[in-house]
């Protein structure tokens, strides 16, 4: 985490520097994110040296975010061809998810994503903090542990391998 | 072949905005149309969402501008942070307060925590009324 925020404000200042010194650079906001993204890769590939971590993490970070936008893209969809269309596909159900993340950060960035995307919505956390109630809007009885398992691999598993 | 790039651009950004606006039209709709409570803040979370981010994406894009690029990812940071975390508090607020639920909604495994929160409640009950002989 020290790591990042170190590469990502040494990026920042580059940008700025460059902004300042270099006259082919015009202000635009695509050239300021390639400027960044350069740097930005460049610092990370030096991390293999002195921080192992931080090089294997990042890439996780970015399968994660790409995930987690296609699967709300993907809810969306889905959610907009049922309102679209007169008849009803729901089968709503509240199921209890058991949980292996375990801190506070894990729980509310897994609740947080699960409430944006595939047609679930988090209601509460079990006292014990070992179950997620998740609100699901397609939720046939057969498929219910097909479903868990699937939110357990796609979201959970890439949140546990960033935080552990 | 000479490209226009402002014609480009234009299109990109309005193509973004234009999927954004149609996010939140449906989203306003399933509002409307959705059978209970918890359906239709499923459907408003996620609508809202995303539309609001593809609208400011568009922005962004059409005026191509570092100032304004940093504001919009701040705007889109806050949002997805943020918007997640009212509608669970309003769904957990909807659940204490017994919002009904659509009939047709499976709570097999919901039932335990009900039954806890139902306990919960009497507890509470009997303090209040002890309390209020004391007082």
């Amino acid at each position: 985490m020290n790591t990042f925020l170190i590469h990502f404000a040494i990026a920042a200042y580059a940008v700025t520097w460059a902004i300042g010194k270099l006259n082919w650079f015009d202000d635009s906001a695509a050239m300021t994110i390639l400027v960044f993204l350069v740097a930005f890769t460049f610092l990370w590939l030096s991390s293999i040296l002195y921080d192992r971590n931080y090089f294997r993490k990042i890439p996780k970070v970015l399968g994660l975010f790409f995930f987690f936008l296609k699967e709300l893209i993907m809810a969306n969809l889905k959610i907009a061809y049922d309102i679209i269309t007169p008849r009803y596909f729901m089968n709503p159900s509240i199921i209890a998810l058991p949980l292996k993340a375990s801190t506070d950060l894990e729980i509310s960035l897994l609740a947080n994503m699960l409430t944006l995307t595939p047609g679930s919505l988090s209601v509460d956390v079990s006292e014990d903090r070992k179950e997620l109630y998740v609100h699901l809007l397609y939720a046939d009885d057969e498929k219910v542990e097909s479903i868990k398992k699937e939110l357990k691999d796609g979201f959970e598993k890439r949140i546990l391998a960033i935080t552990r | 072949m000479d490209i226009d790039l402002e014609f480009v651009k234009e299109i990109i950004s309005s193509a973004f905005i234009l999927a954004g606006v149609f996010f939140m039209l449906v989203a306003s709709i399933g509002l409307l149309r959705l059978p209970d409570f918890y359906t239709r803040m499923s459907a408003i979370t996620k609508g809202a969402t995303l539309g609001m981010g593809m609208i400011v994406i568009g922005i962004g894009v059409y005026f191509n501008d570092t100032e304004i690029m940093l504001k919009i990812l701040a705007i889109l940071f806050f949002t997805l942070i943020t918007s997640p975390v009212a509608a669970h508090a309003i769904t957990r607020t909807a659940i204490y307060k017994k919002v009904p639920l659509w009939k047709k909604t499976d709570l097999k495994e919901f039932q335990n925590y009900l039954q806890k929160r139902e306990l919960d409640k009497d507890e509470v009950e009997d303090q209040l009324q002890k309390n209020s002989k004391r007082l």
